[in-house]
């Protein structure tokens, strides 16, 4: 096997476990770090198998197929809630980029920089795993666990991300900085999640991307803003209180101190672009 | 076996799965119009359509497409085919490379939205990168995709109109660049490079690994035959094509191996042994050290350029104002989207190199002396040019295809990826800069002293040019009586710096525009009305002492003071907004040096007139306005024209594309050709200069005054060429040498602009908003408008470049993801103001343009920064972090 394309995710296990395959989706990942007319070795090319696609409602929430492109994100109909994820897929490189690459592919190359992490944090989405072993499921947050590097085992295929429908009616809000205006990889990236009642909020999800090895969620801070208005909860946004869960670096996108300072300002913009 | 439908063709055919689309359809199935810039989808160059679906075709795997629809550029839907005639009308094409890739991005959004608006069409296009235009053309073709066709050439007089360029239907189809043209059984060459700044290296068994599979021939320095030293100025030649141990510089060429057809091209197990020795990468550090890069050049000191006229330091001293600063810039990558690429091959005796030039003589000469050959023995056919800029002026990869071609006697082709591109090949100078600058009470400049250390890198390449030029327009367009200017060309173990788009005055431009803000403000003058003031007039000496004539800078001013008004006031109104302005001059051409160009024009006995034009068009141009110079002189329109070349055996020298002269220095020995030959033919047909010549076949009529005289070309004997008639003109710019202060007149030529630039700082992040930028350009005679609103425009991209965003780091930003260029949101509207001055010296009174329009745009960045935020930047580019960090610093 040099290139498969099975239709059916036994057959995908089967051909990952037979060897050291590649798995390929959208191509945006492995095809830009070689500079050969062609991939290396074998290669499992995941994009024709059926549970790997579409974006369905399902008992418990919204399932995300892993192979489904950003432009089919961008072009659904979706809660709420994933206002920040189709938000994230309309900034994802260009739109050719957008037609090829993939959720799966975002969260499986593990970039502190993807795009696709701090909307799906915000969501407390988990991901649905198959593997030699059977399914399972992780929360996202325990998936990715540092810069290029996830929980993935062996042989295992990312089929579906999972929203739980308990928040799928709340607004959030994606932002992204970066250094021009499309075919940017972010300075930095926030989202925000916050389910309203009343006009004060009952529950917050915030997550930072760009801002340390992975994309993290701030649960002491959403805790402090249950309770609090939009203001208040703006105002609870200062450098100091990320300082303790960022770790940003400098590169040559950024400083880490500006880096803190543009999180800050981003996630007050996010909360305010979850207003009603 | 791969079953598709391209452009509504079947296809069938054999390929690895995992091939890259685009690999497939350019090699595998000879569809070169798509075209490829990263093989990363990070330009969009390769941009195809698979079942209406735009997709970099170098990230897609060739049996992903089996039973799809894949359309490209070589198709012919109704959108492509208004697409096409949009671009051709707006001047959307310049170079050429990023057209495919554009129209199908455009086809892909006209086919969901048929009448779509400026804001969804900028982002549909945002995905491809287009470093020559400045988007605004575009964006404004696919909009007008539904208009009517494109305007054929008039009948009369051509010179101020806005044409078509002459060249723009082949661009649209989708040109033919460097790698797009394949001689059969070409064998394929790659270069092995240094991972290090300065390495000595020692290679293994290269014979046995010449003897592998797929393996056709192993080269190094030791098989150059001629003069293994290269450079643009011959005095200075010193780099080698194939560099003997140690290496100078990352990405230094060291060996080259050629594979067969059909071979993975792969180095990963080439045989050499590297010895990391320590780096010279900090120029200031270079000047210091003992350790030298050229054991000839003491201090790591190249060149340094001197302009010295009165006495500055006492002006300075008697001043009722002064201002000091200093800046920094970075490396900065021309970023092309073509790589270089090319082919070889031998007829005969003689080497054929056909690649991407922007100066196919010194290509000759050069490559002749490095192979030994006498220059009779090398012929350049240049491709289509995808972008240029400066650095195709040096040599790349035409001695390395030359030496493979030459020994091996067989056909050879070379492509240069995106990282071997941003490695091996030249940079704009990062330079530091600092001085002060004077005024009396009134306002008046009296003095500028100016001192720039010039990061030049690991070989001379244009630094000599840098450091002569900066210190001649250190001033910049203002009457200066006392001025002291150094500028230094330091080698390091850096990236060769050399030429791009203003050679060195981009750069000191910031340093002076941006302290003539400050020196306004302590005089208490609005900055345009200092810059007036100031500006020069004809009869004043230059810094050089040379008396200006058809000086341009104070109508250029004038013609922005309503537009800068209504800015002011409007930043006024709102908060974070500024308004910026700032001046340039450039004079066209080389630096007191000889630089000629010869236009030839014949008339065959069948009556068409051929041009030969060796003004290389790399997109700027050339090949549309010195046809229109030469109709116009002529006296017959334009649609008769037929261009020749470039081509060292066809079209005899046109010199080089780059100072800014080839629209007024192959463009004045196109009208003195013209003129040569118009005057043979009313001599023949004893008829006055008022004479109105037609051609009709192979009959030319001249009408005078109510008589006809005909020429029957046929009849007449054909020249040495063939030509029924014929005439070749030469031009040579009247420039005298710089003595020792650099006194005396460098150019014969210069043109003049300002621009001014209306912003927004996010006073929170620190991110800048352009709203507008307005340029007004004297270029002395607006030869056609369409295209020199077009060379603004993308200088204008490259200039936002420079200020916000651009800076190359070795080994860190060798692609196009991390080592950022302007997409299409990221440049404003542009209103490009053509002012024209008429210089006596230029073709209908034409001066140079071309570099001229980059380099106001960056200081009037920074200016209109600081005058939202007080910021001063004094590192560029100016990133978010570094204008949040000088606007706390500022205290705003």
């Amino acid at each position: 096997m040099r290139y498969a394309r099975p239709q059916t995710l036994p057959d995908a296990l089967a051909l990952l476990a037979a060897g050291q395959a590649r798995v390929l989706a959208g191509g945006t990942d492995l095809y830009p770090a070689t500079q050969d007319r062609q991939l290396a070795g074998d290669v499992v090319d995941l994009t024709a198998i059926p549970q790997l696609g579409g974006i369905a409602e399902t008992s418990e929430g919204m399932r995300i197929g892993a192979a489904t492109t950003w432009s089919s994100i961008a072009e659904a109909t979706l809660p709420p809630a994933l206002a920040a994820l189709q938000q994230a897929a309309r900034l994802v490189g260009g739109r050719q980029i957008q037609n090829a690459g993939t959720l799966g592919g975002n969260l499986c190359n593990a970039s502190p920089a993807a795009d696709g992490v701090p909307p799906l944090l915000a969501v407390d989405a988990e991901v649905e795993l198959f593997g030699p072993q059977g399914a399972r499921r992780l929360p996202l947050a325990e998936f990715l666990l540092g810069p290029r590097h996830t929980a993935l085992a062996a042989g295992e295929i990312l089929v579906a991300v999972h929203v739980p429908r308990g928040v799928l009616s709340s607004p959030s809000c994606f932002v992204k900085l970066g250094a021009r205006a499309h075919l940017v990889i972010s300075i930095a990236m926030v989202a925000a999640r916050l389910r309203l009642e009343g006009g004060r909020i009952a529950e917050a999800a915030l997550a930072v991307g760009s801002c340390g090895p992975v994309a993290t969620r701030l649960p002491e801070l959403e805790a402090q803003m249950t309770g609090q208005s939009i203001e208040g909860a703006q105002a609870l946004v200062t450098e100091a209180a990320l300082a303790a869960h960022l770790r940003p670096i400098d590169d040559i996108r950024a400083s880490g101190a500006y880096r803190l300072t543009a999180a800050a300002e981003l996630l007050r913009r996010a909360i305010a672009g979850c207003a009603p | 076996m791969i079953r598709f439908t391209l452009n509504g063709e079947d296809v069938t055919c054999d390929a690895a799965p995992t091939r890259r689309l685009s690999d497939l359809l350019r090699d595998g199935l000879g569809k070169y119009g798509t075209k490829v810039g990263c093989d990363a989808g990070d330009c969009g160059a390769c941009s195809v359509l698979i079942d209406g679906r735009v997709s970099c075709a170098c990230l897609v795997p060739a049996a992903r497409v089996e039973g799809c629809h894949v359309q490209t550029v070589e198709g012919k839907t109704p959108e492509l085919t208004r697409l096409r005639a949009a671009f051709q009308r707006h001047g959307a094409a310049q170079c050429g490379i990023c057209t495919p890739g554009m129209l199908m991005a455009g086809a892909e959004l006209l086919a969901r939205n048929p009448q779509p608006s400026w804001a969804e069409t900028e982002v549909a296009l945002g995905g491809v990168l287009c470093r020559c235009t400045g988007y605004r053309k575009i964006i404004a073709a696919v909009c007008d995709a539904t208009g009517a066709g494109v305007p054929s050439a008039a009948e009369g007089p051509s010179i101020g109109q806005p044409l078509p360029r002459v060249d723009g239907a082949a661009k649209v189809a989708g040109d033919l660049f460097g790698a797009d043209v394949v001689p059969e059984g070409a064998l394929t060459l790659r270069a092995v490079r240094s991972p290090h700044p300065h390495a000595g290296f020692t290679f293994g068994d290269l014979t046995a690994y010449a003897a592998r599979p797929g393996v056709a021939a192993v080269f190094t320095a030791a098989d150059i035959p001629g003069r293994n030293a290269f450079g643009v100025i011959p005095p200075f030649a010193d780099q080698p094509a194939l560099a003997p141990s140690p290496a100078r510089f990352r990405g230094e060429a060291v060996a080259l191996v050629a594979f067969e057809p059909g071979a993975e091209a792969e180095l990963a197990d080439f045989p050499i042994t590297w010895h990391p020795l320590p780096a010279l990468t900090d120029p200031a550090e270079a000047e210091r050290s003992a350790a030298l890069v050229h054991p000839n050049r003491g201090g790591n000191l190249l060149v340094q350029g001197r302009v010295v006229k009165g006495d500055a330091e006492g002006a300075l001293a008697s001043s009722a104002h002064v201002v000091e600063g200093e800046v920094a810039t970075a490396f900065v990558e021309h970023a092309y989207i073509e790589p270089e690429a090319g082919a070889a091959w031998m007829e005969g005796e003689t080497l054929c190199i056909r690649a991407c030039t922007q100066a196919p003589v010194m290509d000759r000469d050069d490559t002749a002396l490095v192979l030994g050959l006498p220059v009779e023995r090398v012929r350049i056919l240049p491709s289509a040019v995808g972008g240029g800029f400066g650095s195709k002026l040096d040599l790349s990869l035409q001695p390395l295809l030359g030496l493979a071609a030459l020994k091996l006697g067989r056909p050879v082709r070379m492509t240069y990826s995106r990282a071997e591109s941003m490695a091996s090949t030249t940079k704009r100078h990062p330079a530091q800069m600092r001085g002060r600058i004077g005024c009396d009470a009134t306002g008046r400049i009296t003095g500028l002293l100016f001192e720039g250390r010039f990061d030049t890198g690991a070989y001379a390449s244009w630094g000599p040019t840098v450091a002569n030029r900066v210190p001649v327009h250190a001033t910049g367009p203002y009457f200066t009586p006392h001025v002291r200017a150094i500028a230094r060309a330091i080698h390091t173990n850096n990236p060769v710096s050399g030429a791009f788009r203003g050679f060195g005055v981009p750069q000191a431009a910031i340093w002076q525009e941006t302290l003539f803000d400050k020196l306004a403000e302590k005089a208490g003058l609005d900055r345009l009305d200092f810059r007036l003031r100031n500006a020069l007039r004809d009869g004043q000496p230059s810094a050089t002492g040379q008396i200006m004539t058809a000086t341009g800078i104070a109508a250029c001013l004038e013609a922005l003071r309503p537009h800068w008004q209504r800015a002011l006031a409007e930043a006024a109104a709102q908060p974070h907004r500024g308004v910026g302005i700032a001046s340039c001059w450039y004079g066209c051409g080389n630096t007191s040096l000889p630089n000629p160009s010869t236009i030839r024009i014949g008339i065959t006995p069948q009556g068409r007139v051929i041009l030969h034009q060796g003004a290389t068009d790399i997109g700027q141009g050339s090949n549309t306005v010195i046809t229109q110079i030469a109709a116009d002189a002529l006296g017959l329109p334009l649609h008769h024209f037929h261009l020749i070349g470039p081509d060292t055996a066809l079209t005899p020298d046109a010199g080089k594309t780059s100072a800014s002269r080839q629209t007024y220095v192959s463009g004045r020995a196109a009208q003195d050709s013209a003129r040569a030959l118009r005057a043979m033919i009313l001599r023949q047909a004893n008829a006055s200069d008022s004479a109105r010549l037609q051609l009709d076949g192979a009959r030319l009529r001249i009408l005078d005054a109510g008589r006809e005289h005909g020429i029957d070309l046929a009849a007449l004997p054909p020249d040495a060429l063939g030509y029924a008639l014929s005439s070749e003109a030469t031009y040579d710019p009247p420039t005298a040498p710089l003595d020792a202060d650099g006194q005396g007149r460098p150019y014969a030529v210069y043109g003049y602009g300002a621009q001014m630039v209306e912003l927004s700082v996010d006073p929170a992040l620190g991110t800048v908003t352009l709203h507008k930028i307005t340029a007004a350009h004297d270029l002395g005679r607006a030869i056609n408008p369409l295209l020199a609103t077009g060379q603004i425009e993308g200088g204008i991209a490259q200039g936002i470049g420079l200020a916000l965003m651009e800076e190359y780091i070795p080994g860190r930003t060798e692609n196009l993801h991390d080592y950022l260029i302007p997409t299409t949101s990221d440049v404003p509207q542009i209103e490009s103001l053509l002012i024209e001055v008429p210089e006596p010296e230029g073709p209908f009174g034409a001066k140079g343009l071309g570099e001229h329009v980059l380099i106001p745009t960056a200081p009037a960045i920074l200016n209109a920064i600081r005058h939202a935020t007080g910021a001063e930047i004094t590192r560029l580019p100016a990133l978010p972090h570094r204008i949040l960090a000088a606007m706390r610093e500022a205290g705003r």
